[in-house]
């Protein structure tokens, strides 16, 4: 396969071709003939870049300069300037971008762009766009230089390590697959991303679908593997379809099925739905998934390089980890290493939610500290208020307070303080959230999402929620945290799957960090961050109220009374702690006490 | 209540349709359930004696599939299916206090539907689109930055 310095891509989107298009393409190659620079330069058709208004437009890559308004006797001085002495083109440059994408902005200069490097830049239901990026450069390079043993060397060289949350290394994974001696082989893409917070994958799915595949044909040659499967979940519907259309443009190219790139390969590959099940992304429930049964773990070994879909040895990585694949190929292992800390290496794609600044998507080497990732790529904490907790590595991570702002995020130091890498998902919690709300809720999410199969995880956490909507209502025992713990204790090393032995970590770290929060709910029936609603009363002051009669009106039980430029009072024996009073009141005169 | 139930013929046919779309395996259970749920907006016990058939699965094995998956559903559901995402970045960015009005306009609870068979309320987990939580799906429509005063109105556009 041939290798360019450069991709020049022009917009053949119906509008530019009305503005001439094709001259400027005829123009360009014309050019490149006569400046001895076509080996060097390809030039390829896309479509709608963005700045048809100020058509024709072409994108130079890998710079990603745009120019637009240029005519075919531009073209010349465009060609000397750019490609022979190196110079962008300023004249033409396209000035203003209108595109505003909420969930991945430009990166802020911490971060470091690998798995997101093409998303939001290139057109994902458009190949060519891809391999304009050195898309399918890394399967080129595999297939004719290496073998599959020096493949996995490299990918063990790199550190890679698992990104679905446990960091096991990804070279040992298809080392021990390549081990057994069975066939057929499959090659499993885990897009199951069902950790609330976490849609990291969703947007490597349907921005750039083909490093995932690219990733996992690289794997399957290094495995053994002729058949593979991306076991997607149904809430993503946008993303199966973008998958669906990557692979037919793979296909069509010769990047799929025999003989891939004349090497004597094959590989194919099919995208499978999930309905609605957060433990299918438990890599044994998967496998049940994608057989059509139901999808509930079971016990490990054997694991699934030896034994996994359909009994045959399976290799199953995640999303992230596949699209880190090809940049390792190109850039090589050493590179890759270069970034993170001693043991994680690379980078780390991070969902960043909740009363932050900035939400959305952000990529960074590992070893930044927390408070560089929540205010320096974040923007920090919303409405200017207080930092309160952070929890890492979604519904089985732990909650941290304060002072764990300073901790270096990787798969040791997160394990250390008591939490979990997880998939990346980061919520950050302001001062106005109850932590003991908070564990509560992670365990209802959990009891929903059990699937029933081993006693502990079904009914220990169970247990756990009575005992915490008790402490959130007022019910409280002091032997109640006691009880917590023990349970936590025996849900984490008796389950059978990660989501039972993770459950507990929201309760086991909030009790841990937060503890004074519960013994206020369960000693002085209070909820210090007046959010538990049998344990808060709301209060007209005196004052501020002007009798207006507002609240009374909207008040849906009744319970507000008052003469007409009097001071109101709020019955706490009728009132539901809706806060409506609170929403409608225009003088701040309700508070919570 | 009042839901109508889907004649027998047009069952059988979206049965059919997705079998001969996927093929008559069991490897295929899944997409060819999901197909059939959203063809007749749950899953029939007919739907599933026939699938018993045509893949010579038990009809038990079916069953304990169908109930397994959230997405899936061996009830009868309204016309306008509403999915509240109740994971935990929602639940930080107000998801609560929009739960409450949805619940409050719609005179229902969790996993039931109204009387006059227009909404079924079910929470789902993470839609993946916490940039602009709270989230809440209306059938294939994904409604983002949801505010409770905003319920009733997102809801009458929906007939």
């Amino acid at each position: 396969m041939a290798i360019f310095r450069s991709h020049v891509l022009v917009c053949v989107d119906p509008v530019c071709l009305k503005k001439g298009a094709h001259d400027i393409m005829d123009a360009l190659q014309d050019e490149l003939v006569t400046k001895g620079l076509i080996d060097e330069i390809q030039v390829l058709e896309t479509s709608r870049i963005g700045g048809c208004d100020n058509g024709p437009e072409i994108m130079v890559y890998p710079e990603g300069v745009h120019y637009v308004g240029i005519s075919p006797d531009d073209v010349p001085y465009l060609v000397e300037e750019h490609f022979l002495k190196g110079r962008t083109a300023e004249k033409f440059v396209l000035k203003e971008k209108t595109f505003i994408d909420e969930e991945l902005s430009a990166p802020t200069s911490k971060e470091v762009r690998i798995v997101l490097k093409n998303c939001g830049i290139i057109d994902p239901g458009n190949i060519e766009e891809y391999l304009a990026e050195g898309g399918y450069e890394g399967l080129g390079k595999v297939l004719t230089s290496y073998t599959p043993e020096e493949t996995i060397d490299i990918v063990l060289r790199s550190g890679l390590g698992g990104r679905g949350g446990a960091g096991f290394p990804t070279g040992k994974k298809w080392q021990f697959c390549r081990a057994t001696q069975e066939w057929p082989k499959y090659m499993i893409c885990n897009a199951d991303e069902g950790d609330p917070g976490a849609f990291m994958n969703r947007r490597v799915l349907e921005g750039d679908p083909h490093a995932v595949i690219e990733g996992m044909i690289i794997g399957a040659y290094a495995v053994g593997s002729n058949q593979g499967y991306i076991y997607c979940r149904a809430e993503y519907p946008l993303a199966i379809k973008t998958l669906n259309i990557a692979i037919d443009q793979a296909h069509a190219l010769g990047l799929l099925g025999k003989d891939i790139l004349g090497s004597g390969f094959d590989f194919d590959l099919e995208v499978r739905m999930g309905a609605g099940a957060f433990v299918c992304g438990e890599e044994t429930a998967l496998m049940a998934s994608i057989e059509g049964k139901r999808g509930e773990p079971r016990p490990r070994p054997p694991f699934p390089a030896v034994k996994g879909l359909f009994g045959k040895p399976s290799n199953v990585n995640n999303v992230e980890t596949y699209a880190n694949v090809p940049q390792i190929i190109i850039n090589g292992p050493e590179w890759y290493a270069s970034y993170g800390t001693e043991k994680s290496k690379g980078t780390k794609t991070f969902a960043l939610a909740g009363d932050v600044q900035h939400t959305g998507l952000i990529e960074v080497p590992f070893g930044l500290t927390l408070r560089e990732i929540i205010f320096d790529v974040g923007g920090g904490i919303k409405d200017g208020k207080a930092f309160k907790a952070i929890q890492t590595g979604g519904p089985m991570g732990g909650c941290l307070p304060a002072e764990f702002l300073d901790l270096p995020v990787d798969y040791q130091e997160l394990a250390k303080a008591g939490s979990i890498m997880g998939s990346g998902g980061l919520v950050v919690m302001d001062e106005d959230t109850c932590m003991v709300d908070i564990a509560r809720f992670f365990m209802d999410f959990v009891q929903d999402e059990s699937c029933g199969k081993c006693t502990p995880c079904r009914v220990g956490t169970r247990r756990i929620l009575e005992i915490l909507e008790g402490i959130c209502e007022g019910r409280g025992k002091e032997s109640d945290l006691d009880t917590l713990e023990m349970l936590c204790e025996q849900i984490q090393e008796d389950s059978l799957c990660g989501l039972g032995q993770g459950a507990p970590n929201p309760v086991v770290s909030t009790l841990k960090h937060f503890r004074s929060e519960y013994e206020a709910h369960i000693k002085e029936k209070r909820c210090p961050a007046k959010v538990c609603k049998p344990l808060i009363r709301y209060d007209i002051v005196d004052g501020p109220c002007t009798g207006c009669t507002v609240c009374a009106r909207n008040c849906p039980v009744n319970c507000i009374t008052g003469e007409r430029r009097q001071t109101h009072v709020i019955d706490p024996d009728v009132c539901v702690r809706c806060g409506i009073c609170m929403q409608v009141c225009n003088f701040n005169a309700i508070v919570i006490n | 209540m009042t839901i109508e139930t889907k004649d027998s013929k047009v069952v059988l046919e979206a049965v059919q349709s997705a079998v001969t779309r996927y093929g008559a395996s069991q490897d295929e259970l899944i997409p060819i359930l999901n197909d059939v749920n959203r063809e007749i907006g749950y899953l029939p016990g007919e739907a599933l004696d026939e699938l018993s058939r045509l893949l010579k699965v038990p009809k038990s094995q079916l069953f304990s599939v169908a109930s397994f998956y959230r997405m899936l559903s061996t009830k009868p559901r309204g016309k306008h299916v509403l999915q509240f995402c109740e994971s935990a970045p929602c639940h930080v960015a107000g998801g609560r206090e929009v739960w409450l009005a949805v619940k409050e306009a719609l005179k229902i609870e969790e996993n039931e539907t109204t009387p006059d068979g227009k909404w079924t309320l079910i929470t789902t987990s993470c839609l993946g689109v916490c940039g602009v939580g709270p989230v809440m799906m209306i059938d294939d429509d994904v409604i983002g930055n949801v505010d409770p005063a905003q319920v009733p109105d997102i809801l009458a556009k929906y007939q």
